[in-house]
């Protein structure tokens, strides 16, 4: 089992996988910021990896992860779910994370990294709330100020997160601007950032943004595969999985449980996208089918626009995958090849997350359920591991699974 | 010699910049505005292109550039219209944007067309140095357009006198750490314009962000050799006034 300090200072970067010092995977990264949050950035760029490498830093950190986040978490082999594609399928249990995703490993770090820079006030964007509640679940704990800013369109559709974020002792505000919904929100959250740089740390919650932090988010979800590859040695005694799948919007699930793999060409990396509507239905939010290299968000990337280079309002019945681009580390591994880029639309991932209800007794998000449908695209062979990373629970998503039910019961079993 | 360093050569006092947004109140109305705006003794005319995703703008800016899109206004229309901008329009023209679009557009294609149509300089707030340096500095020298960079008062010496170095044209010193359009009180930076101004840099310094009124345009102006107006002059376009008129009360209100 390697330790998370070597982890953190594992140099990822040399076998290409992680940025060059400007922040570039490939062709993808960078930092397309205005002068006014330079001094932060280039503050976060000089830090971010000397303050994690503290041990001071890693102490508390990893305390965190384990009393209060509740890591490690199970590596579980789903035996029914294997049966039904007469293979071994096994589950990065990220659903049992305090706040009901993996969201909260990213937060964690941040806060402490903030913290350590002497921040006062955090911000951060969300778009279902997973993010805005992780965030403000661990500025709760941390006893700072944390604003959250959400879409207005996303405030109505999302009530019960927002709840959660009141009551945890942040405070919401609707983002009124574009669509109202995410893209608008980091619209938001980034201005507010320019118009508060000194005291602020923004907390960016996917493996999007300005250089560093693709990184620096990429290297807190590290965690997960971190903890799948000693996992998966203890149950079965095989070094490495045949497969990881994970689903993309921005990419922090897949980012994390992607890492400790990236060097092993025999690990197949499978990201998926939400098709939405279809793909080429102009209701969807499959980046890297959809999308053409620009900038968005401060780095460059693939972005969803239009032929005159606005962005796009994607679409996917999952809030957490409805973003018009993808991190640009996971750009570069669909353009260099290294990742294999499926997707699922709303439909089968609707039917894919009442599958695994039923077959093993996991309510997962909607968002993991984009990642269960692929296994049926997959050609799975007996001998095949795969490890499907389950990145949150279905609760948040149970008025859309109530009303899918009520709109065809019989196809759901029910 | 672009017309903007022609302007400087003849004027370092004073020197008003207005942004407009084109296509802005109407589709059409591109031309008129800038031409109110030079018949009432604007300087030079910072250009906006309009885009999905502002992040260094603030509401008023954000809303006339979402009517705009709106309006259908796009890069190759906007270069259809500026087709006939010279020489009716004789003052500076820059045009200000975000990167995404001018990627798509294509860089080189754009620069090219740009220069073509007349126009002066460029500023790209999301533009980073190095990307500059690498990619982009080559391209925009060959079509001889200025490409004026923004320094803010948490720009640290050093960086500000590589800033200075890499800009051409003029440099944009942003008032205070904000977006456009805010109602921070700009005569708290006059120790922050009096040390721009001490620093002998190679540009001349215009002042943006938060000018609204003469008071804020005179503050400005007292350390540098300019400022710039965006938001205040927007909203005064959007007052139901045509916009000779509206353009006319509202820069007598400043010069």
């Amino acid at each position: 089992m390697t330790t998370v300090e070597e982890t953190i200072l594992s140099p990822i970067g040399k076998e290409g996988v992680g940025p060059n010092e400007f922040g570039y995977y490939g062709k993808f990264g960078g930092a397309y910021i205005p002068e006014m949050l330079h001094p932060n950035v280039e503050q976060l760029k000089t830090r971010y990896l000397e303050i994690m490498a503290e041990p001071s830093f890693q102490k508390e950190y990893q305390e965190l992860l384990r009393d209060y986040v509740g890591r490690p978490t199970p590596l579980f082999f789903a035996q029914r779910l294997s049966k039904q594609f007469n293979s071994k399928i096994y589950l990065k249990r990220e659903d049992l994370c305090h706040t009901g995703a993996h969201k909260i490993n990213n937060t964690i770090g941040q806060i402490l990294l903030a913290q350590k820079l002497g921040k006062k006030r955090i911000i951060a964007e969300t778009g279902a709330g997973q993010h805005g509640v992780a965030t403000a679940t661990v500025c709760a704990l941390k006893g700072m100020e944390c604003v959250v800013y959400m879409g207005e369109v996303d405030i109505e559709r999302q009530a019960p997160n927002v709840a959660r974020m009141k009551m945890l002792g942040a405070t919401v505000v609707p983002a009124k601007s574009g669509s109202r919904t995410l893209k608008d929100a980091t619209n938001e959250a980034i201005r507010a950032w320019i118009n508060e740089p000194v005291h602020t740390h923004y907390i960016i919650g996917s493996v999007v943004g300005p250089h560093p932090y693709p990184d620096m988010v990429a290297r807190f979800q590290s965690v997960i595969s971190e903890e799948m590859r000693w996992q998966l040695k203890e149950k079965t005694g095989a070094e490495l999985p045949n497969q990881v799948v994970a689903c993309v919007g921005g990419g922090s699930n897949a980012a994390g449980a992607f890492y400790h793999f990236i060097n092993e060409p025999a690990v197949r990396l499978i990201a998926v996208e939400a098709a939405g509507h279809g793909i080429n239905s102009g209701m969807s939010a499959a980046t890297t089918q959809l999308g053409r290299a620009g900038v968005l968000h401060g780095s460059k990337s693939l972005v969803m626009q239009t032929e005159d280079g606005q962005v796009i309002e994607p679409h996917s019945i999952s809030a957490g995958l409805d973003y018009p681009g993808i991190g640009p580390m996971h750009a570069h591994l669909f353009d260099c090849g290294r990742g294999t880029f499926l997707s699922v639309t709303d439909e089968d991932s609707l039917t894919a997350a009442f599958e695994l209800a039923k077959l093993e007794g996991i309510i997962p998000a909607l968002e993991s359920a984009h990642a269960f449908s692929a296994l049926k695209q997959m050609d799975l062979k007996e001998d095949d591991v795969t490890i499907v990373c389950l990145s949150g629970r279905g609760d948040k998503d149970l008025a859309t699974y109530m009303r899918s039910m009520e709109q065809a019961p019989a196809l759901k079993g029910v | 010699m672009t017309k903007i360093e022609e302007l400087f050569k003849q004027k370092q006092q004073k020197v008003l910049n207005v942004y407009c947004t084109a296509g802005f109140p109407k589709l059409e109305s591109t031309m008129e505005v800038m031409k109110a705006l030079q018949d009432n003794g604007a300087d030079l005319i910072e250009l906006g292109m309009p885009y999905s995703d502002p992040l260094a703008d603030g509401e008023v800016i954000q809303q006339s550039g979402a009517v705009a899109l709106q309006n259908g206004m796009t890069i190759s229309i906007l270069f259809n219209q500026l087709e006939e901008m010279r020489p009716t329009i004789h003052v500076p023209v820059i045009l200000m944007g975000y990167m995404n679009p001018v990627i798509q557009y294509g860089f080189e294609n754009f620069c090219r067309k740009a220069a073509e149509v007349g126009i002066d300089g460029l500023i790209l707030p999301d533009l980073p140095m190095y990307e500059y340096e690498t990619e982009y500095r080559e391209i925009l020298e060959r079509h001889q357009l200025n490409l004026i960079f923004l320094v803010t008062p948490e720009t640290k010496d050093e960086r500000l006198k590589r800033i200075d170095e890499l800009s051409t044209g003029f440099l944009y010193a942003v008032s205070s750490s904000s977006t456009t359009g805010n109602n921070k009180d700009i005569s708290e930076q006059e120790g922050y314009f009096k040390k721009l101004s001490d620093m002998n840099l190679t540009n001349p310094i215009l002042v943006g962000f938060g000018i609204k009124d003469r008071e804020t345009f005179e503050v400005a102006c007292k350390y540098t050799n300019g400022a710039i107006i965006g938001s205040a002059y927007i909203k005064a376009l959007g007052n139901g006034k045509d916009v000779n008129t509206a353009t006319r009360d509202f820069l007598q209100t400043i010069i």
